[in-house]
């Protein structure tokens, strides 16, 4: 009988030796540990042997036993990881072959520089004003200190409506928002308002007769001038980096009083002067200024107690500097070969 | 501004560098946008004698010099100049001399070696205002004190440098060389020199020739005139030429200069005119007589209104006042008399003038802004004085004073502390002061007054600003921003935002377009003639038809964007833009209330036309590998995102009680009318429902619309009225509970007639099932072989469960009878 077990042993070893896949495997398992295998069917002897030589042959049985089951089991590990990496293998693919694409859009320029600007006034407490884009010569001029017959209006090139009188115009700046809002709001005021403006500028490069401004409006007790340089200081060092510097110019707006004009440090030269910024090393980027007293006293602010600073920036002109954008007609074009670079 | 430096170091001692001038300047206040040395395009040009002339051996209009140019040795040049002989100087081009048309190198000229050449005014840059005497058609033969060799920009004053200003309006007293003057001193710190002019004059008075009577004096509180007799007309001297020609003013004749050199020098604008056309010898500054004619220098004849000023003889008016003299009473050849008028005129009176007569001079860009109202007398006796320095006649001594009160010189409160509070800065009240009298204001008992030129100082704000800008704005200290501020979006920039978000998740590219647009684009999406979108609001003065009437419809925007990627041959885009439409509201003509959100404002000044209406919409649009359902299926994605829920989509014919939304005004309600429902597809559009609103409109554009863009692809475009969108978006999310029992499934095919909508099935499939339904989805839509004609095969796939336990079979088909009984109502039978 122990030669049997033996023998049982070494054919099953030497069967799953010459095993070359998973079924047959399962078949080799049946032959010699199933119910009606060759294991069994020797186990069944067992009966007849003697008292003193079962429990050694019964030993040697499941020594056999956990033998053949242990080498079947390292053969259906070797076995498996042979098929998978048969699959693998099968499976490669060209991974430099492009990827299946999701549509998916993008946002204009002028929305996505516009964003990055609410963001950074938003952080600094600035709440967002919208208002009429067609309004009146009260809000956009009058009460901004532009009376009719001032000289500064010439500058302005107002689109009228007809049949209105001159009274409805087109807004040529959205500091007339900041008129509704003083109208309707006590001070503390902290808002910016962006929005389209209309000018009639004939379309080139640089000039549409429709461009985007983003204006903001500081009212509140102890405003001073200070707080408008740390404020455009702070807003300019969040888009360009900390290294570029700001030059205040003396300047002049009817609604503000001071006013100045602000420059940038040029980004192509950083301020030693170059033929991008004909050599001034300062590029002009923005006017900005005290409210004027009387602009405060029309929207019924008492200029004794209360003082602010407003200030007005061109969206397109900050979305060009920022692409690298030349000419300002690709903005309103919307080529989708344009469009998808942002 | 063009600023001669020659002329601006008489009154101060210019000589720091350029570089540092324009910059100290620009930063205290007076812009410069460039600056240019004359002549500085002309080098190695030197004066020459000419020692000797003598023909050329082989050509006849050539001739040979021999020219002096201040060497041991004269050079020789051949030159064809007739108008030039021995002993003559003019300008010589040497080799390598460059000139504003390129450089000169010595040459042969038929054989005969020429070392440089002869040149005329025009090569030099000049013209014969620069030098009279010259011969306009030959070489410039030199008459001013110079020697051989001499640099030609000493010699002739082609020396000068000109600084341009931006002088910005409320500084019409920068507009002179004084002012500048003023500006410069103070910024450095420097002195000013201005003396007061002087002139001696001949016995006797203006009034023996003239009178002057004022009869608006509110439009004109001061007229100063003054008489020069036994004028000797001809060109002024080169000094003068020099510094108008710096200033951008081209020389004429010494009496013409000197109004310009006066109102160069001061700011004030100055007339000169000849006694014999004032008739009676008697000026009249009063209104014009409605439909009184004059014919201005510039030769236009103009009719003129009672609002306007003239300065008028016993007849007719001779002059617009502070705009343009009359072409007939100006200087001329043979004017023995000259009459001199320094006066002030108020500045709304000019600007009205000059805009209604579309007539603008360099005297009425002055006078509107606002010249110094006590400088009159001053500019008249300099005007004198230069007079006499020309000796281009004999003054008059005593001049004529119409003087009625001019405007009060401005008086602020001097407050130190107040101007450092307001600036965060802290400048002593003594430098505060030092900085306020350099620039001329007086302080006394804590009261500023403001120099008469100051036209623009009326509040403690403006003193700040003179007291910055001479400190530095740079000095000023810069503070980050104090105190706690509480910011968020409100609840519709939120909503846009997410709009706008989720359409470029969904693939659309954003699109920016204008807001005004051509009025053809009522017939290229085919509005009907009574649309009230025809309705539009339209521009006075457009740059063209172009942009003549703002859009009552986003639509043809975005069609022109597809159209121009379409012609661009991008074979695809998927766009979209969140934009305003602007619908005019129409006036009640029995004035009852307009309901405009601004209406307290607007009746306070008395303002009578109502603003539009500015809905904002959102705009999609795409060509090139979709159809109707792929702009559906991203508005559905958009709406669903958005929580805007039972949304429906039903053809513009279907019968309902539609309305979309409200009209602010007295308008009442927007009805389909205000849809573009002819721009599309009849069979593939709809408008985009929820119960009884219209909230947008989806389809394919209308094959005319779509070749009246010249776009040759099937387009789809969708609108939606943001407004309407966020009112129905459901902002609250609320979780619920993942089911806990499994879902039981039915298919079903049924037949139906072709018209019958999907929509509908879906209704009566959910009707029928009830609560316990999940979800409906169909998957299969058949015409075809089998079917009858008209009919369809429509399948869908219905998950029901339920949240108490798992479903029976019974209970499921029993769902499902009723479901197909519901069906069976819309005509619809189980197919076998």
């Amino acid at each position: 009988m122990k030669e049997q077990l033996e023998k049982i042993e070494a054919l099953a070893k030497q069967e799953l030796n010459e095993c070359a896949d998973i079924k047959a495997l399962d078949d080799l398992r049946v032959k010699f540990l199933g119910k009606k295998g060759e294991l069994t069917a020797i186990l069944k002897q067992m009966g007849k042997l003697s008292a003193e030589e079962r429990p050694v042959m019964g030993q040697l049985a499941n020594k056999v036993r956990a033998d053949i089951e242990e080498a079947l089991a390292s053969k259906l590990t070797a076995l498996k990881s042979a098929a998978q990496a048969a699959r693998l293998k099968e499976e490669t693919i060209d991974v430099t072959l492009p990827g299946t694409h999701a549509p998916f859009g993008k946002l204009h320029p002028l929305t996505r520089v516009e964003n990055e600007i609410r963001e950074i006034f938003m952080g600094m407490g600035f709440e967002i004003a919208d208002g009429p884009e067609i309004d009146d010569d009260y809000h956009v001029f009058e009460a901004l200190n532009l009376p009719e017959d001032h000289p500064a209006r010439d500058t302005q090139d107002t689109f009228y409506i007809d049949g209105t009188n001159e009274t409805n115009l087109l807004r040529t700046q959205t500091s007339s928002v900041q008129v509704h809002v003083m109208e309707n709001q006590k001070p503390p005021i902290r808002i910016i308002s962006p929005g389209r403006v209309f000018r009639s500028d004939a379309v080139d490069a640089t000039h549409s007769p429709l461009f985007h401004q983003i204006e903001g409006l500081v009212i509140d007790k102890g405003i001073t001038m200070s707080d408008l340089k740390g404020t455009l200081e702070m807003l300019m060092k969040k888009l360009y980096g900390n290294d570029c510097k700001l030059r205040f110019r003396p300047h002049h707006f009817p609604f503000t009083e001071p006013s100045c004009e602000v420059d940038i440090s040029c980004f192509n030269c950083g301020g030693k002067g170059c033929s991008m910024c004909k050599d001034e090393g300062y590029i002009e980027l923005l006017g900005a200024g005290m409210v004027h007293p009387n602009v405060l006293r029309n929207c019924g602010i008492d200029p004794e107690e209360y003082s602010g600073f407003a200030f007005g920036l061109g969206l397109e002109r900050m979305v060009m500097g920022r692409y690298d954008i030349n000419d300002l007609r690709l903005l309103y074009e919307n080529d989708v070969r344009f469009l998808e670079q942002f | 501004m063009n600023l001669s430096m020659k002329w601006l170091n008489e009154y101060v001692k210019a000589d720091m560098p350029i570089k540092d001038l324009c910059h100290a300047l620009t930063m205290s206040g007076s812009k410069v946008e460039c600056y240019e040395t004359e002549g500085s395009n002309i080098s190695k040009v030197v004066v020459g004698k000419i020692l000797s002339k003598g023909p050329h051996e082989n050509a006849d209009a050539l001739f040979v010099c021999q020219v002096d140019v201040g060497e041991d040795a004269p050079i020789q040049i051949v030159t064809n100049a007739k108008n030039v002989k021995e002993g003559d100087l003019v300008p010589v081009a040497r080799d390598g001399a460059v000139l504003p048309e390129g450089k000169i190198k010595k040459c042969k000229m038929r054989g005969v070696e020429s070392f440089g050449m002869f040149c005329g005014l025009d090569t030099l840059g000049l013209t014969l205002h620069d030098f009279p005497y010259a011969d306009p058609e030959g070489v410039f033969v030199i008459e001013e004190d110079c020697k051989p060799g001499d640099d030609i920009h000493e010699a002739i004053g082609l020396n000068d440098t000109s600084i341009e200003f931006e002088i910005t309006s409320n500084r019409p007293d920068c507009l002179s060389v004084i002012g500048l003057a003023r500006e410069t001193a103070a910024t450095y710190g420097i002195p000013l020199n201005v003396k007061a002019p002087e002139f001696k004059g001949i016995d006797g008075s203006a009034e023996d020739y003239l009178k002057v009577d004022i009869h608006n004096t509110t439009a004109c509180p001061r007229y100063c005139a003054g008489i020069v007799k036994n004028v000797k007309i001809g060109p002024s001297p080169r000094w003068m030429r020099e510094r108008l020609r710096a200033s951008g003013v081209r020389p004429i004749n010494n009496f013409v200069d000197i109004t310009n050199y006066v109102m160069l020098e001061y700011g004030q604008p100055m007339h000169a005119f000849d006694l014999r056309y004032v008739e009676g010898g008697h000026i009249n500054v009063r209104n014009a007589v409605s439909g009184e004619k004059i014919m201005t220098l510039d030769g236009v004849e103009r009719e003129l209104t009672s609002e306007m000023l003239v300065i008028a003889d016993e007849k007719k008016p001779v002059a617009v006042a502070g705009v343009m003299g009359g072409e007939y009473s100006g200087i001329m050849e043979d004017t023995n008399t000259v009459v001199f008028e320094s006066a002030y005129f108020e500045p709304t009176q000019v600007r009205r003038t000059s805009k209604n007569l579309k007539l603008k001079s360099d005297a009425s860009a002055r006078y509107e802004k606002g010249v110094d109202p006590r400088i009159s007398m001053t500019c008249l006796k300099r005007a004198f004085e230069l007079v006499e320095l020309l000796g281009a006649g004999e003054v008059v001594k005593g001049v004529i004073d119409c003087s009625n009160p001019v405007p009060e010189q401005s008086k602020v409160a001097f407050d130190p502390e107040w101007t450092n509070a307001f600036l965060g800065t802290d400048i002593s009240a003594e430098d505060m002061k030092e900085y306020l009298s350099r620039l001329e204001f007086t302080i006394k008992d804590g009261i500023i007054t403001a120099p008469s030129f100051r036209i623009d100082i009326e509040s403690k704000a403006d003193i700040a600003e003179e007291v910055a800008r001479i400190y530095g704005y740079n000095k000023i200290p810069s503070t980050d921003f104090r105190g706690v501020a509480r910011a968020e979006l409100t609840a519709e920039q939120k909503f846009v935002r997410d709009v706008r978000n989720a359409c470029a998740a969904l693939g659309g590219f954003e699109i920016a377009t204008y807001s005004f647009v051509s009025p053809k684009y009522f017939d290229k999406i085919r509005l009907p003639e009574n649309s009230p979108l025809r309705r539009a609001v339209k521009i006075v003065n457009p740059l063209g038809e172009d942009t003549s009437v703002m859009r009552t419809s986003t639509i043809p925007s975005m069609l022109d964007v597809l159209s121009f990627n379409y012609n661009n041959r991008n074979e695809k885009a998927c766009l979209f833009e969140i934009a305003k439409e602007y619908l005019p509201v129409k006036v009640e003509t029995d004035g009852s209330e307009l309901t405009l959100a601004n209406d307290e404002t607007r009746h306070r000044h008395g303002y009578e036309y109502p603003l539009p209406y500015e809905p904002q919409m959102l705009t999609v649009g795409m060509y090139g590998g979709c159809d109707f359902y792929t702009i559906k299926g991203m508005i559905e994605q958009l709406l669903d995102k958005l929580r805007v829920y039972n949304v429906e989509y039903s053809r513009f014919d279907t019968e309902r009680e539609v309305n979309c939304g409200e009209l602010p005004s007295a308008e009442g309600t927007k009805s389909g009318e205000y849809y573009e429902n002819e721009a599309f597809h009849p069979g593939r559009s709809a408008y985009i429902t929820v119960g009884d609103k219209i909230i947008g409109i989806i389809g394919e554009v209308h094959p005319t619309v779509q070749e009246n863009y010249s776009i040759g692809e099937k387009t789809y475009v969708a609108k939606l009225d943001i407004e309407l969108l966020m009112a129905l978006a459901d902002e609250k999310i609320t979780y619920k509970a993942l089911p806990k029992f499994p879902a039981s499934t039915r298919d079903i095919s049924v037949l139906v007639d072709d018209s019958v909508p999907a929509a509908d099935l879906e209704k009566a499939i959910r009707k029928g099932v009830g609560k316990i339904l999940e979800k409906v989805t169909l998957f299969d839509v058949y015409k075809g072989k089998q079917i009858a004609e008209g009919k369809k095969s429509v399948s869908y796939s219905v998950s029901m469960r339920s949240h108490d336990g798992t479903l029976t079979d019974e209970q499921a088909d029993s769902a499902m009878k009723k479901a197909l009984k519901a069906l069976a109502e819309l005509g619809a039978e189980l197919r076998g």
